[in-house]
């Protein structure tokens, strides 16, 4: 255990943080949304150039080709956070598909998409979630069938966020239909202006369409858009699960949320007294505080183990459970220091913030329901983590009426 | 930067650890419960044979010289084998406080083994039925509540608030009463004292010293929580893939999963939170007072919550005697009570951070 910095790493955070006193007019808006506007792609050459985006992704397909550095990597993240300016592009396309091709893509395939990719100028969704394919995502349906040179696809995806402004798609569909499960799928990469692709925005209970549906009707995609072998999209979809993704983000970012409640505390008032002065809201605050704590310090324990390349064992199964459940209550308990100024939204008159809370509150459980719900967690959390059996399948109905 | 640990503590922590996985097995602990002081007094053998209660003592009276971390990592495997030890106040409070006030005179007669001291610090944190000592030439009086460490103490550390003392085991005027708490592993009494003879611990930052003592004893706290927690949830794992009940494992049913998912979830974070507040206690000072309270009362809240989950993915033999599940159960409700429950602790928390008008 030493939590001091060695020189280099001294030296690196200093260099970071005069970049960015450098550029600050170079700097899009943080909170600007449209990931394609001519500012954001300026950005992202020079930090590509800087080697602040796409670090360690080879140089021969537009990376800066670094050795892999977690720290490093947390230096530029917490800077830019301190900052307040926004990092390089990220997205699926760059934290999925890009480390998808470059360990299974083909040539072709490389030089095609990584460099537009990483450079923003080639936006990615990802067409994996079906109705009937959530929490279980190898009962993908949609079908893609083979007619000469082409893949013909019909069906419909659901929860693709981005699909609205994506130029490409990268997607699971079943291709053997009598194969098992999960070895009749394979994963295609596909234009999203192919004539027959519709994409309807999916209003969530924010009020906003954070995600879309997408329907495919006769889609045409040539037969060489497929990552690896036909029956073998799960496994490709797989394989980049395994690398260390989005987890090692800014290990500060829910105590400074915590630290904006403190603030709100402050100064909302009840009866002519903070919200601060009273004990209960006060004791929720600190007890947030410790897990808050806690979970920076379980950050900090990934990053070095990141660095020294072991696995992140139950410290990081435990991420996406524990940091959606924090932050949703973080906005619940900032909601109830507001009472019922909390419960203002949208351009109301008197709003606080916009309604920011009420969004991250909801957002938030959205988060915990996305990405392996909750409860998938606990599976994985209790079957990887700790070794426990797996629930038994349910006996098929012939064999039951033996019994 | 490193988080985590190094060889050295990691060899620490392992060579702790296998020694009271022997050492301190359940039934040698149901004796020391049972009444035979033999286990503590071998296992304090032991301990000193690894040089473990001298840990945080200064390499000038013979100890280790090491930090808070590994008296944290030793503390943590005594929690998790509910050892009998006086370890947190013995020689985790006491030292970092005769430490502190730099009374090497004390100190030696600790490292020579002459000395053992039990803690009094309860009220320095909150008095109940006025209790709380008062000084008067070198006698002092009033009334030590909740005193830790009294296993095998041959003198206890006390506090007026300001001026910390040292009052001889047994001597006149100073009433002993053995309070049975529920957690029999460790011994706790009241001191009624009547101008007892007092020492004075050298130096003037006697302040300094008590919040420093405080600081270092509830994380030890937590550290030991940590540990019994951990093998609560490791038992509760075990125990639901052996149990079967309507032909299948019970660890196989995704309600008795998730609770021990829910159990793992919460509690790793609390392992890197105990090692930072360890950690701050030596190497980052403006930290060290408020990550002590984080500490103690997150991992006194989690450490309850593994307590009942265990205790609940165990079924009824959970709730008897005869698998013992309930010394864990109990160790863990003392820790939360002992130098400030977590309410108590959050609010000294949001004092030092400016929170409280």
């Amino acid at each position: 255990m030493d939590l001091n910095l060695t020189q280099e790493y001294v030296d690196f955070r200093a260099e970071v943080a005069q970049f960015l006193q450098a550029h600050k007019d170079a700097a899009p808006n943080r909170n600007d949304r449209s990931v394609s506007s001519e500012k954001r792609l300026a950005w992202q050459q020079i930090l590509l150039a800087q080697g602040y985006a796409a670090r360690t992704h080879p140089k021969e397909y537009g990376g800066y080709g670094a050795e892999p550095d977690a720290l490093k990597a947390r230096i530029i993240a917490e800077e830019f956070s301190r900052a307040k300016m926004p990092g390089g592009i990220s997205g699926q396309g760059i934290n999925m598909l890009v480390p998808t091709l470059l360990e299974l893509g083909t040539q072709e395939q490389k030089d095609a998409y990584i460099k537009p990719t990483l450079e923003g100028k080639m936006v990615w969704c990802q067409g994996y979630s079906e109705p009937g394919a959530g929490s279980d995502l190898a009962a993908v349906k949609t079908s893609a069938v083979v007619d000469g040179d082409d893949f013909i696809i019909n069906g419909q995806k659901i929860w693709t966020s981005t699909a609205q402004f994506a130029d490409m798609m990268f997607c699971l569909v079943r291709t053997e239909p009598d194969a098992k499960k999960h070895q009749g799928i394979s994963y295609i990469l596909l234009d999203m202006k192919t004539p027959g692709i519709e994409v309807r925005p999916l209003m969530t209970m924010t009020g906003h369409a954070e995600f879309n549906e997408v329907f495919f009707t006769d889609v045409r995609v040539p037969t060489h858009s497929i990552v690896g072998n036909r029956g073998e999209g799960w496994m490709v979809a797989n394989a980049t699960l395994t690398h260390e993704r989005g987890m090692l983000g800014d290990p500060d970012a829910a105590l400074s949320r915590l630290h904006s409640i403190a603030d709100i505390m402050k100064q909302e008032q009840l009866n002519g007294a903070s919200l601060m002065d009273n004990d209960i809201y006060r004791d929720r605050l600190v007890q947030l505080q410790g897990e808050a704590y806690a979970m920076k310090m379980n950050g900090m324990r990934l990053t070095t183990l990141s660095s020294e390349k072991k696995s992140s064992g139950m410290a990081g199964l435990l991420v996406k459970l524990q940091g959606c459940e924090l932050n949703h209550q973080m906005a619940e308990l900032a909601i109830d220091v507001m009472g019922e100024y909390g419960m203002l939204y949208e351009d109301s008159p008197f709003v606080r913030d916009r309604g920011m809370w009420q969004t991250h509150y909801m957002f938030d459980l959205g988060l915990i329901i996305g990405g392996g719900s909750a409860q998938i967690q606990k599976n994985i959390i209790s079957e990887r983590g700790l070794g426990m059996p797996r629930e038994p399948k349910p006996a098929k109905p012939a064999a039951q009426s033996t019994n | 930067m490193h988080f985590g640990l190094n060889e050295d503590q990691t060899m620490l922590q392992d060579s702790v650890g296998r020694y009271l996985e022997g050492a301190s097995e359940l039934a040698l602990v149901r004796g020391f419960v049972d009444g035979d002081p033999a286990l503590a007094a071998e296992l304090q053998s032991g301990l000193m044979d690894l040089g473990v209660p001298f840990v945080l003592m200064p390499t000038e009276q013979g100890g280790l010289g090491m930090g808070v971390l590994e008296a944290a990592l030793i503390q943590e495997a005594l929690g998790r084998n509910v050892s009998p030890s006086p370890f947190t106040a013995a020689y985790g409070m006491v030292v970092i406080a005769l430490r502190t006030c730099g009374d090497s005179d004390w100190l030696g007669r600790i490292a020579s083994g002459e000395v053992v001291m039990g803690v009094g610090a309860t009220e320095a944190i909150g008095a109940r039925e006025g209790a709380g000592l008062a000084l008067s030439g070198d006698k002092v009086s009033g009334r030590a509540s909740f005193v830790m460490g009294a296993e095998a103490a041959t003198h206890f550390l006390l506090t007026t608030g300001e001026q910390l003392l040292i009052v001889e085991r047994g001597g006149a005027g100073i009433e002993e009463v053995a309070l049975t708490t529920i957690d029999k592993t460790r011994h706790v009494v009241n001191l009624d004292l009547k101008a007892a003879s007092a020492h004075l611990v050298s130096g003037n930052n006697h302040g300094e010293a008590q919040s420093k003592m405080i600081d270092t004893g509830r994380v030890l706290l937590a550290a030991d929580s940590l540990g019994a927690a951990s093998m609560m949830l490791e038992k509760a794992v075990a125990y639901s893939k052996d149990r079967e009940q309507f032909n299948r494992p019970i660890g196989s049913f995704q309600a008795v999963k998730h609770m021990c998912a829910e159990m793992a979830a919460k509690l790793e974070p609390c392992r890197s939170l105990v090692w930072y507040a360890a950690y701050s206690q030596d190497h980052v000072p403006e930290e060290a007072a408020l990550t002590s309270r984080l500490a103690k009362a997150h991992v006194s809240e989690i450490a309850k919550f593994v307590a009942r989950t265990s205790t609940e993915v165990h079924g009824g033999m959970g709730f008897t005697d005869l698998l013992g599940l309930h010394y864990w159960f109990k160790r863990i409700g003392a820790n939360r009570q002992l130098l400030g429950g977590p309410q108590a602790v959050r609010e000294e928390a949001a004092q030092l951070q400016g929170w409280v008008a």
